[in-house]
């Protein structure tokens, strides 16, 4: 039972210290996954050679090899990163049977720190949508209340960890994916600088956004998992050259001598007032912690949300178009009726294939860069996208990291759009901007609404700078203590 | 070729496999052959998280060529995506550059019917290749092995007046490719492919016609061929009221014509935007200048320095050095014998004929450059004449054999001996009485019996001018 | 200014297939999505030059090695249909 409660970092250190065996770990997590993933449905497709990768890691400790610092953990690895053997499907119906021959760097890095798959999760359809109402392979619950969704993309990820099914989930986030769900579920959750952590063998949504990156219980984890997966990658040409820092070992808690950036543009009646309080306490425990406050300005905030769609559904157009059946994926069934040409063979099979989100964004980003328009939309857009880039470097010049919300309500109901335009619109704002500047952004549990239902806090800094962020996570996490968890989960 | 009123405007986009061990964007092997979907990668299957890194080599093959064809060699250019579905196309778009390339502004200087022409070059861009597909009846089969390997696609500007200087053009391209080691420039294989851009217009106007590109043209021959039927077939089209369709039309070397594709006619909308998995290209001056002082000696230079340092013509000079391994092979020969006009010679006419009908390369031929150069200097010392230099030719290229090792075996030396010679002079002489007097009676004609006569005598040894100076002497009387 | 999508343009450009229904749906959501993008005219970007990868990364080639990471039975592994070691699709030509 104690183990499930325990962190990752702890897991990883009782098993190099044979307390626990990795085989005893992930037994209890599969219990753990078996009990709950009926209802919850956090795992698309669950590692039927977990135990015996398991194993390997306690044959190894055995032995008295060097095993990593995630020695024995269990990990939830969003269905977006390539898993040699094990089937990858970005929730769509396009990748039902992909099984990839090799696997993301992102895993290989995790495998060799000595932790072990035990599922891929769930989410939205190729990461598009806040909701994980995509999926191909059904909606998934929020462990905290089953009519509420986990948030997307990444929501398999974060119910995965939020319902202790595994310690750490990998999620990746393009425009909030993995903030929001972290926000929602109750989790730390870290987009790290773009750059940061190689996309090789992860699919693509929006080449120039994606960026994996943990989920996990608590900031001290999310630092670990971070400097695993962290560092240029040869097979990737947008991963930077930057050492990675000991984040996990220079965690501090005295902000004293930082500057907190507070957008203007950020704090809005757009904010439900329960969610407005818990990030007013959080930016409260930082000046407390020592820092300064600082308000800045983001003129461009506001536009950063069409810009964002713009150049994501730009790039996903392109992305997707490798998704046509011919060597791999889904194929249309044709015994009934040839198909007319090779385009209709395409047409078929990716039209049957994708799910409408998935289309929709499709359509737009190729009208978009169709003949005619490239100048006044993407080309305007990725112009804009420098100066909103300049922004954040012009705040950055005033305060180490910058504090608000993720967004602008908790969790919403499952099939519930939300019915506020304004408080809709606004919620993109929070996150896409830091995928659109390349800067990191997390996510870190600031309380609960007035459901009971748990509320994120954002944090921002500038590029490369994800020790000052994880500070004042750090910071506000010492203070709160948190320590509810989702009813029933026991 | 003239067509008249009209003129023809033609531009040649010649795509260049680069030599390179590995593909443009990944690390698996780029050489032709191997067994099918051997060569391949997550990254050239278009696998899903598959990402492209670029190779240096490619880079640095193509800044050659660039430098070769005087072009500026941009300091930063840009890969973009070229976005199409097709089964050979794994990633459902191919990765070329469109408006940042890495060289522009070049220009080559080709020799049509002796005359010296310039054609200006657009740019040169770095490309990846697609797959390949053969087609069975209902269905298709795809091979990804070319899939990523790298290309340079040259433009040229429309600025090529006639089949023949289109053929010569790409001749010189595929000569500069070869120079510099960077492509074999086979165009049968395809390691080479010319796609030519012809229209028409009335002499004098500035405005173009509408222009027709032509795919599938893999000799230097059918470039001419295909050009001229296309040139033809447009101008009897307007001529007979009819407007050109702005297409792409297939060469059909059995036909000798070139045929519409007749696939969808709505152009193509490629959705170029600059591919984010990439970093613009950025090249240091030094690594640059650092290439352009390695490259070899080009064609054009070489062909000055043959001018001014061995005193050939200019025409010579341009045909030697088409091929560098021809122009190699001359120096050699022409340093050993210091006859540098014969061994041009020799190699325009009998050497070159003789690779052509036995379908090698220089590098195969029989005869050695030292070879030709010891022949040569047999018949400058006037061991043998150059009559009789053509049949130790013919035995040097049939054994492979050293011309002074023939001349003795065959006991074929040239009698210079005016005495010898002389000898035979009087005996044929005397034989022939009749026409002795035939010939002092006027027929000059007759000269020529006489000589032949020596030469049978002589089997074919006796130096012709000596020949030709005694019987003059002796038949003066 | 509505911007009139062409959706069977698009939708044959992107190779989707689409139920006659399906277009018109697709027209209002996808026209109405482009209003948004109106805001973004708006700004001025008078000499800024268009930004695709938001950090500042160092160049990196690769030297021109051959390195084999799949065999040609992973390649087809996934494959829908294939002739031997090669990928089938229905006639091209």
């Amino acid at each position: 039972m104690d183990i499930l409660k325990s962190p990752a970092t702890d897991i990883a250190a009782q098993v190099k210290q044979k307390k626990i065996s990795a085989k005893e770990v992930m037994s209890a997590f599969m219990k753990q996954t078996e009990k709950h993933n009926g209802n919850i449905n956090a795992f698309i497709t669950v590692n039927d050679k977990a135990l015996q990768e398991a194993e390997k890691v306690d044959a190894k400790i055995a032995k008295g090899e060097e095993v990593g610092p995630l020695a024995g953990v269990p990990i939830a690895v969003k269905d977006m990163l390539c898993t040699k053997g094990l089937r990858t499907t970005a929730a769509s119906k396009m990748l039902y049977n992909f099984v990839p021959p090799y696997s993301a760097t992102v895993v290989k890095r995790l495998e060799a720190a000595g932790a072990v798959t035990i599922g891929k999760a769930n989410q939205d359809e190729f990461a598009m949508g806040s909701s994980n109402e995509t999926s191909h392979f059904g909606g998934v619950k929020n462990p905290w209340n089953a009519d509420y969704v986990p948030g997307g993309s990444s929501g398999g990820s974060a119910a995965a960890v939020a319902a202790r099914m595994a310690p750490i989930a990998i999620g990746t986030d393009t425009g909030g994916s993995i903030r929001q769900p972290s926000s929602f579920c109750g989790l730390v959750g870290v987009k790290p600088t773009y750059g940061r952590v190689s996309r090789y063998g992860i699919v693509a949504f929006a080449s120039s956004l994606d960026q994996a990156g943990p989920m996990t219980l608590n900031v001290k984890d999310a630092a670990a998992a971070l400097e695993v997966i962290s560092g240029q990658c040869d097979h990737d040409s947008t991963t930077s050259a930057q050492p990675v820092p000991k984040w996990s070992q220079n965690l501090n808690s005295d902000l004293k001598g930082m500057k907190i950036g507070l957008p203007k543009e950020y704090f809005t009646d757009a904010i439900r007032p329960d969610v407005r309080k818990v990030v007013d306490n959080a930016i409260q425990i930082a000046k407390s912690a020592g820092a300064e406050l600082v308000e800045i300005s983001l003129p461009l905030t506001r536009v950063g949300v069409p810009v964002y769609y713009l150049v994501t559904t730009c790039e996903a157009s392109s992305n997707l178009a490798r998704y046509d059946g011919v060597r791999y994926g889904y194929r249309a069934d044709f015994s009934k009726s040839a198909p007319e040409d090779i385009a209709d063979f395409y047409s078929r099979n990716r039209g049957e294939g994708f799910g409408l989100e998935v289309k929709r964004r499709i359509m737009l980003g190729t009208f978009a860069l169709s003949s005619g328009y490239y100048d006044a939309y993407y080309k305007k857009a990725c112009q804009v996208r420098r100066l909103l880039r300049e922004d954040f470097l012009k705040a950055f010049a005033k305060c180490d990291a910058i504090m608000g919300p993720v967004f602008t309500t908790p969790a919403f109901k499952v099939g519930e759009k939300i019915n506020n335009p304004l408080q809709m619109y606004m919620n993109d704002i929070y996150t896409v901007s830091a995928n659109l500047a390349g800067i990191p952004g997390m996510s870190v549990p600031g309380g609960y609404s007035q459901e009971g239902l748990p509320v994120g806090i954002q944090i921002n800094a500038a590029h490369f700078e994800e020790q000052k962020m994880l500070n004042v996570a750090y910071a506000i996490e010492k203070a709160l203590q948190l320590k509810e968890v989702p009813n029933g989960i026991w | 070729m003239a067509y008249g009123n009209w003129e023809p405007v033609i531009g040649l986009e010649i795509h260049a496999q680069l030599q390179t061990v590995s593909k443009m964007f990944s690390s698996d092997s780029a050489s032709f052959g191997g067994a099918d979907n051997e060569n391949i990668s997550p990254v050239s299957l278009g696998m899903p998280g598959a990402l492209p890194v670029i190779n240096k080599k490619a880079v640095e093959y193509s800044v050659k060529v660039g430098l070769a064809l005087n072009c500026e060699i941009k300091t930063q250019s840009i890969f973009a995506r070229k976005n199409y579905f097709y089964p050979d196309l794994p990633k459902g778009y191919q990765i070329s550059q469109y408006d940042q390339p890495i060289c522009e502004k070049g220009y080559v200087d080709i020799f049509v019917n002796g005359e010296k022409r310039r054609i200006d070059i657009t740019r040169a861009h770095m490309e990846e290749d697609a797959g390949k597909s053969t087609h069975h009846g209902d269905y298709s089969l795809i091979n990804l092995n070319r899939a990523g390997v790298p290309l340079l696609e040259i433009v040229s500007d429309p600025v090529i007046r006639s089949p023949a200087e289109a053929a010569e053009y790409a001749r010189t391209i595929r000569g500069i490719l070869r120079y510099l080691d960077v492509c074999d420039g086979n165009l049968e294989e395809g390691s080479l492919r010319c796609d030519c851009n012809v229209s028409v217009r009335k002499k004098g106007e500035t405005k173009f016609g509408t222009r027709v590109e032509i795919k599938n043209v893999n000799s230097f021959r059918f470039v001419e061929k295909a050009i001229d039927y296309e040139i033809q077939r447009q101008i009897d089209s307007i001529e007979s009221g009819e407007k050109i369709i702005q297409e792409t039309r297939l060469y059909d070397s059995t036909k000798n014509r070139t045929n519409s594709m007749r696939s969808k006619e709505e152009a193509s909308d490629y959705r170029y935007f600059p591919d984010p998995d990439l970093l613009p290209v950025r090249l240091d001056v030094s690594w640059v200048e650092k290439i352009k002082s390695s490259l070899p000696e080009l064609p054009l230079a070489r062909a000055a320095r043959f001018q001014s340092a061995y005193g050939l013509p200019e025409y010579d000079s341009t045909v030697l050095v088409l091929e560098k391994s021809i122009a190699d092979y001359f120096e050699v020969a022409a340093k050993e014998c210091k006859n540098p006009k014969a061994v041009s010679n020799w190699i325009m006419t009998d050497i070159m004929r003789e690779l052509k009908e036995s379908e090698k390369d220089i590098e195969h031929a029989p005869i050695k450059a030292s070879q030709l150069a010891e022949m040569i200097k047999l018949i400058d010392d006037k061991t043998i004449s150059s009559k009789m230099a053509k049949t130790v030719f013919a035995e040097m290229w049939k054994t492979g054999q050293n011309a002074g090792d023939i001349v003795k075996a065959q006991g074929m030396s040239q009698i210079t001996d005016a005495g010898a010679i002389e000898k035979i002079v009087d005996e044929i002489i005397a034989k022939n009485p009749s026409q002795v007097t035939e010939y002092l009676s006027g027929k000059e004609k007759v000269f020529g019996f006489f000589v032949g006569q020596v030469m049978k005598a002589s089997k074919g040894q006796a130096n012709p001018e000596t020949v030709n100076d005694l019987l003059k002497k002796k038949l003066k009387v | 200014m509505d911007i009139m999508i062409d959706v069977k343009k698009v939708a044959d450009l992107a190779r989707l297939h689409m139920q006659p229904d399906e277009e018109s749906k697709y027209q209002a959501q996808l026209s109405a999505i482009f209003k948004y993008f109106e805001e973004v005219a708006l700004i001025d970007t008078n000499g800024i030059e268009p930004l695709t990868t938001p950090t500042e990364i160092e160049q990196v080639w690769r030297a021109d090695e051959k390195v084999t990471e799949l065999t040609t039975e992973d390649a087809l592994s996934n494959a829908p249909a294939k002739s031997g070691q090669l990928f089938r699709v229905p006639p091209v030509v």
